[in-house]
């Protein structure tokens, strides 16, 4: 007969009581998984901005128009910042993996600094780059997909700062409960993998 | 061979934690933000149900224009609003909320042996993004409606009726956020969430459906947003993506598009084979034949699903080594599906088949999927394909597998699974009337159909050559009888939850988890969790378990 | 039946079952007239497909029903049926049967696609014919008015510019000896109509004209939305785009008047959106050739399309839904008495 070993009250035992279980109203918390889930989709939404981008470059005479070109020197100290940054913000996980609220608040701080500066950065960008969204389709592929990336960053940087605030409570994070620090990381290098791709489509490829 | 029983362990000992009783939902819990999973549901099964009535009615109106050769009835642009609203809300806001939404969210965590979804408040926002994009819909109505095809192709969607398609892409939007939301909910409550003592190849064929479904959603619906958002930026921010006169591309939408909305008939079509794989076994009394193979089949139909998408595409800007490749691709495709078929046929091999009206929908739809399914195989072959594409052949090819298929699964689903969720079972006299109306109804309206497109004529028209009277009139005549046949359903539906006869826990005698609970099955589901003991189909007399006499009718 | 044996009987079936979808196969009847040697290709891959799905639809219809009536449950039978979960034979059988069926069908789609030319849209190389490009009026495209508050319009034709070459639908039949096409016709798809265009006679007409048994080669684009030019006796169906350029290549079979339909939703008229194909015998079609090409250079700008977006609905319907398609001298009828506007053409 099917599945009769798991009677065994052992088994049953040791399932019912795994940490999992426990935690939230015997409820289990999942949330990392669900996070990476989302991530999954997310990641095929840039996907198809990616491809639409690829398309229309693909069919055009000149990439980018002239009159339309790119910065290159902001936006690559901007990616060195962001970049930096994911390492930045994993010294944070470790450090309230060894119950160091304090050094976690220190790491994520300057995360979040670092995520301001860029963000920042990419408004003055914008500013002087003396063209707008619908100058032409690469003016449009530009600002929709940077902005729809920036737009990322900021909740990203919602993300870090809830952290920073609930974190005000001692006791709040510990170096076993921290599954909110931990979803700010993971999204934090999320986003940051999406710029990286982002800089070598609409930054580099034009440079070809 | 006696009947197959649970046989169910009570394990209180070894359960530490007992929760409180919680009572029972009142019947104003189901206009809130609920985050019962059972109370979810229900939501999405309402709401879906009341937005067919109004997308029923819609092609009502429009079979009634089709009488006759001429506009005569409606005016053209309100057809194209009538069939555009149709066939989105038809898609969005019946078949996807009422198979994934409602018997995805009712029964998975019932099925696995969880007490509620992995996250129960996005679930509640998940559903509560339906009813805004429903009213965005139909307030589209008071702007024109959006009037270019449920496909909205620009750059016909980005000239006719603006405040309205933008409405109807933010509609869109909203669901398909719905959409992933629920999507990323199934994949981790089926995962992670499982009962211990339920094994991989225990876990009820719904689960499986709803596994690849939800993975499908999962992957496709972003990049219908991705396109959508352009689409949305062209109309109104001045951007020029799909316009080809300033450097954009119309055909990179159409990839964008059915790259999620091929994937997204098979959204509606696996959850409803799941519900088939429930319910032929339970019916005729017989363990499910193949059981693997259904299970990898609908991997399957998910994996090659993806890779499908130009088939819609065949005459537009598609170069041929892609009409090939997709030719190939989609013609795969009927491998795995054809797998279920033959496995339910070969279910009901030997069984002691009981024609209770969910029964007659799932023997319905096995019927009526073959040929919706074998018309889709001969559209997969590109050179006849150029001949039918946009005919009413194709009208009639999805509403085979669409009204023959999902409906008849969602409808066999609701007679089967009504005395779980509201503790009444249906009247089974006015089910076989349903049954029997919907059936003629259905070939009536849809059959004639694949003349018309083979002879000529195309879809989305509201005028035609007098020729095509005949057989229009006689669709137009099935769709009437077919809204007809609605009447019995609600009437049966209202009547039974109200004054039905009270049902026990396990009126069908099923195997899988939900009844083993309480009908209707209490907050949080069971106060002590089951133990499973036997595969879900294990009917017939050698899966009967030594230990039947232990079977206690355990109530939660 | 008892004393027959289920192998008799299942071979009957079988025999059945081939004869019947054998004949369903070749005599569905469903197919509209064939006007165009690509028509029979395209109804020899249906007849097959109807063939097979006959023989699988009575095999499943008829196992589901003989099924349903064989085991259904007996009054007063409360027991569980037989305790079968599996067959691996069987089931290696019916995947190995749909597996070998779609090869097959995959494999007789692509020759057939083949002989139809699919496999070179652009295959056509037309011989230089700048002479004509003088009789077809140059528009500046800011110029012409649209349906709708976008102008998506074709840069203006430039008669310098190198033949029109599609880059998708179909082409030549590889085996074909000579690539070239005997007549080519630039076809324009606006809403609601067609304007098509004869590059080496500058004839501009709102009917298809073309000659039996020659290969035809109609050149696609769209002027403000995607249209779709089937003819549904010709099997052959190719979508306008704006901006792109598509093509149909065809030879048709049978003298004759064939209709010529939109069939991408194109606005609130698609189903108006119709005109015709004649196929003229070779003497008629010279005829008229040389017939409208002296009408043509009398009145050169008056070969044009109304545009709809200035007329109102009832104007528009006028010709369309009363008479359901365009005829020639209804066209001619709306040139008169409306706005003009020259046609765009890509040349
Ligand atoms: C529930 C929804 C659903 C389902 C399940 C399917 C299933 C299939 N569909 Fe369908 N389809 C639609 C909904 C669906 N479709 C819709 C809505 C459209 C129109 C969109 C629009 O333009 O508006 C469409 C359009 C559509 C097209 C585009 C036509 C065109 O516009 O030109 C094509 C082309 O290939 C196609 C093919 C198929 C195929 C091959 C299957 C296969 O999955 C079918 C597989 C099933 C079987 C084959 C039957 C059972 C199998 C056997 C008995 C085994 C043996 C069989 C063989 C060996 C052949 N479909
Ligand atoms: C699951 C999806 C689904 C379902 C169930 C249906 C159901 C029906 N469809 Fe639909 N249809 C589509 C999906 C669906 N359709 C899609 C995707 C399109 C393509 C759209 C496009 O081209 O963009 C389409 C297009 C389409 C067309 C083609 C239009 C055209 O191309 O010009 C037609 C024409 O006959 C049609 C008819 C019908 C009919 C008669 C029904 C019937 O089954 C409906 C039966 C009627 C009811 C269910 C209503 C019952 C209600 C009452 C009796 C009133 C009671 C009311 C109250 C008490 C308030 N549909
Ligand atoms: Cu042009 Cu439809
Ligand atoms: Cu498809």
């Amino acid at each position: 007969m099917q599945g009769s070993t798991l009677n065994s009250p052992e088994i049953a035992v040791e399932a019912t009581l795994s940490p999992a279980m426990i935690t939230h109203d015997a409820h289990p918390d999942l949330r990392v998984w669900g996070l990476l889930t989302f991530l999954v989709s997310e990641s095929l939404m840039f996907g198809g901005f990616f491809a639409a981008y690829l398309l229309i470059r693909g069919a055009a005479a000149a990439w980018p128009p002239e009159g339309t070109e790119v910065e290159l020197l902001l936006p690559s100290i901007n990616t060195v910042i962001l970049v930096s940054s994911s390492f930045v913000i994993h010294l944070g996980d470790v450090a309230i993996k060894k119950n160091d609220v304090a050094g976690m608040r220190k790491w994520y701080g300057i995360t979040a600094l670092m995520g301001a500066i860029f963000l920042l950065g990419q408004v003055y960008e914008y500013m002087n780059l003396g063209y707008g969204l619908s100058t032409n389709v690469f003016a449009n592929c530009f600002y929709l997909m940077t902005g729809f990336h920036g737009l990322h960053v900021f909740i990203g940087l919602l993300l870090i700062l809830g952290v920073l605030w609930r974190s005000r409570r001692p006791g709040h994070y510990s170096d076993h409960k921290h599954t909110g620090i931990e979803m700010a990381e993971i999204y934090w290098h999320f986003v940051d993998i999406i710029w990286i791709v982002l800089f070598a489509l609409v930054y580099i490829l034009t440079l070809f | 061979m006696t009947q197959a029983q649970i046989p169910l362990e009570t394990t209180s000992t070894i359960h530490v934690e007992h929760l409180p009783a919680h009572a029972p939902w009142k019947w104003y819990d189901y206009f809130t933000f609920n985050v019962d999973h059972k109370v979810i549901g229900i939501q999405y099964l309402v709401t879906s149900f009341i937005f067919y009535l109004i997308g029923g009615l819609m092609a009502v109106a429009m079979r009634t224009e089709l009488a006759t050769p001429n506009p005569d009835f409606i005016d053209p642009s309100l057809y194209n609003a009538f069939l555009t609203n149709h066939g989105t809300i038809m898609i969005f806001l019946w078949i996807v909320p009422a198979a994934i939404g409602g018997f995805g969210n009712y029964l998975i965590p019932l099925m696995i042996g969880a007490r509620d979804m992995a996250f129960p408040k996005l679930n509640a926002i998940a559903f509560w993004l339906n009813p805004p994009a429903g009213a965005l819909l139909l307030g589209s109505f008071f702007f024109g409606g959006a009037q270019s095809g449920w496909t909205s192709y620009p750059p016909l969607s980005e000239i006719t009726a603006n405040t309205a398609q933008s409405m109807w892409i933010l509609a869109i939007i909203f669901v398909g956020s719905s959409s992933i939301l629920g999507a990323l909910n199934f994949i981790v409550t089926i995962l992670l969430m499982r009962v211990p003592s339920l094994k991989w190849d225990q876990m009820p064929l719904f689960c499986w459906a709803i596994l690849a479904t939800s993975a499908l959603a999962l992957l496709s619906t972003p990049v219908l947003a991705a396109g959508l958002v352009l689409l949305l930026f062209d109309i109104n921010f001045g951007t020029s993506f799909y316009k080809p006169d300033e450097g954009g591309n119309v055909i990179i939408y159409q990839h964008l598009f059915w790259f999620y909305s091929h994937p997204a008939v098979y959204l509606m079509i696996l959850p409803v084979f799941g519900v088939m794989s429930e319910i032929i076994p339970v019916h005729a009394r017989k363990p499910i034949f193949g059981y693997k193979a259904i299970a990898f089949s609908s991997l399957a139909i998910c994996l090659v699903g993806l890779f499908v998408w130009v088939h819609h595409m065949f005459t537009s800007g598609t170069p041929p080594w892609m009409r090939l490749f997709f030719t190939i691709s989609t013609l795969i495709v009927a491998v795995p599906t054809g797998v279920k078929i033959f496995s339910w046929v070969a279910t009901l091999w030997g069984g002691k088949i009981r024609f209770t009206s969910a029964m007659l929908f799932a023997v319905g739809l096995l019927s009526m999927f073959v040929l919706g399914g074998l018309s889709g195989v001969t559209l997969g072959a590109v050179p006849f394909d150029v001949h039918v594409h946009d005919s009413y052949y194709i009208v009639a090819h999805f509403h085979y597998v669409l009204f023959g298929g999902s409906v008849f699964g969602i409808y066999a689903a609701i007679y089967h699974w009504f005395p779980k969720m509201t503790g009444r079972m249906m009247n089974e006299t006015w089910g076989k009337v349903h049954f029997v109306m919907t059936f003629i109804g259905t070939n009536l309206t849809f059959l004639p159909m694949h003349t018309l497109g083979i002879q000529g004529m195309p879809r989305r028209v509201a005028m035609y050559d007098p020729q095509f009277t005949a057989i229009n009139q006689l669709c137009t005549f099935g769709a009437f009888f077919l809204a007809a046949s609605v009447i019995p359903f609600m009437i049966n539906v209202i009547w039974s939850w109200s004054h039905g006869e009270k049902a026990s826990d396990n009126p069908w005698n099923a195997l899988t988890l939900e009844w083993t609970t309480a009908s209707p099955p209490i907050v949080e589901n069971w106060e002590v969790l089951p133990v499973v003991t036997h595969g879900p189909y294990a009917y017939g007399g050698n899966y009967v378990p030594e230990t039947t006499d232990v079977t206690a009718d355990v109530k939660g | 039946m008892k004393q027959i044996p289920a192998s008799l009987l299942t071979l009957t079936a079988g025999i059945l079952v081939t004869v019947i979808s054998f004949w369903v196969g070749q005599n569905h009847g469903l197919m509209p007239e064939q006007a165009s040697e690509q028509a029979a290709l395209v109804d020899g891959l249906f007849n097959v497909m109807m063939m097979i799905a006959t023989a699988l639809f009575l095999v499943v219809e008829g196992a589901i029903v003989y099924f349903l009536v064989k085991y259904r449950r007996r009054a007063g039978d409360d027991t569980d049926g037989i305790p079968v979960d599996g067959n691996l034979p069987l089931e290696a059988f019916w995947t190995a049967i749909p597996s070998i069926l779609v090869i097959g069908l995959g494999i007789y789609s692509v020759q057939i696609f083949q002989e139809m030319g699919g496999f070179d849209p652009s295959s056509h190389s037309m011989i230089s014919h700048s002479h004509v490009s003088a009789v077809v009026a140059q528009a500046p495209a800011t110029e012409a008015p649209m349906a709708g508050d976008m102008v998506p319009l074709l840069p203006a034709p430039d008669a310098a510019k190198p033949a029109f070459t599609p880059k998708y639908g179909f082409g030549a039949n590889p085996d074909d000896p000579n690539g070239q096409a005997d007549v080519v016709v630039n076809v324009t798809g606006m809403q609601y109509a067609w304007i098509f265009n004869y590059p080496d006679s500058g004839i501009t007409t709102g009917e298809l004209h073309v000659p039996v048994n020659q290969d035809v080669q109609v050149n696609l684009v769209a002027q403000d939305v995607i249209h779709s030019f089937w003819v549904p006796q010709f099997r052959l169906k190719q979508d306008a785009l704006p901006g792109q350029q598509t093509g149909l290549r065809f030879k048709a079979s049978k003298i004759g008047t064939y209709p010529i339909v939109c069939a991408e939703l194109c606005g609130s008229y698609h189903g108006g959106m119709r005109s015709q194909v004649i196929v003229h015998s070779p003497e008629e079609y010279e005829t008229w050739l040389t017939e409208n090409q002296v009408a043509q250079q009398q009145t050169p700008n008056a070969v044009v399309a109304v545009n709809p977006a200035n007329l109102t609905d009832t104007e528009f319907l006028t010709p369309y839904a009363k008479e359901l398609d365009v005829k020639a001298d209804a066209l001619s009828h709306l040139h008169t008495k409306h706005t003009m506007m020259p046609a765009m053409v890509a040349d």
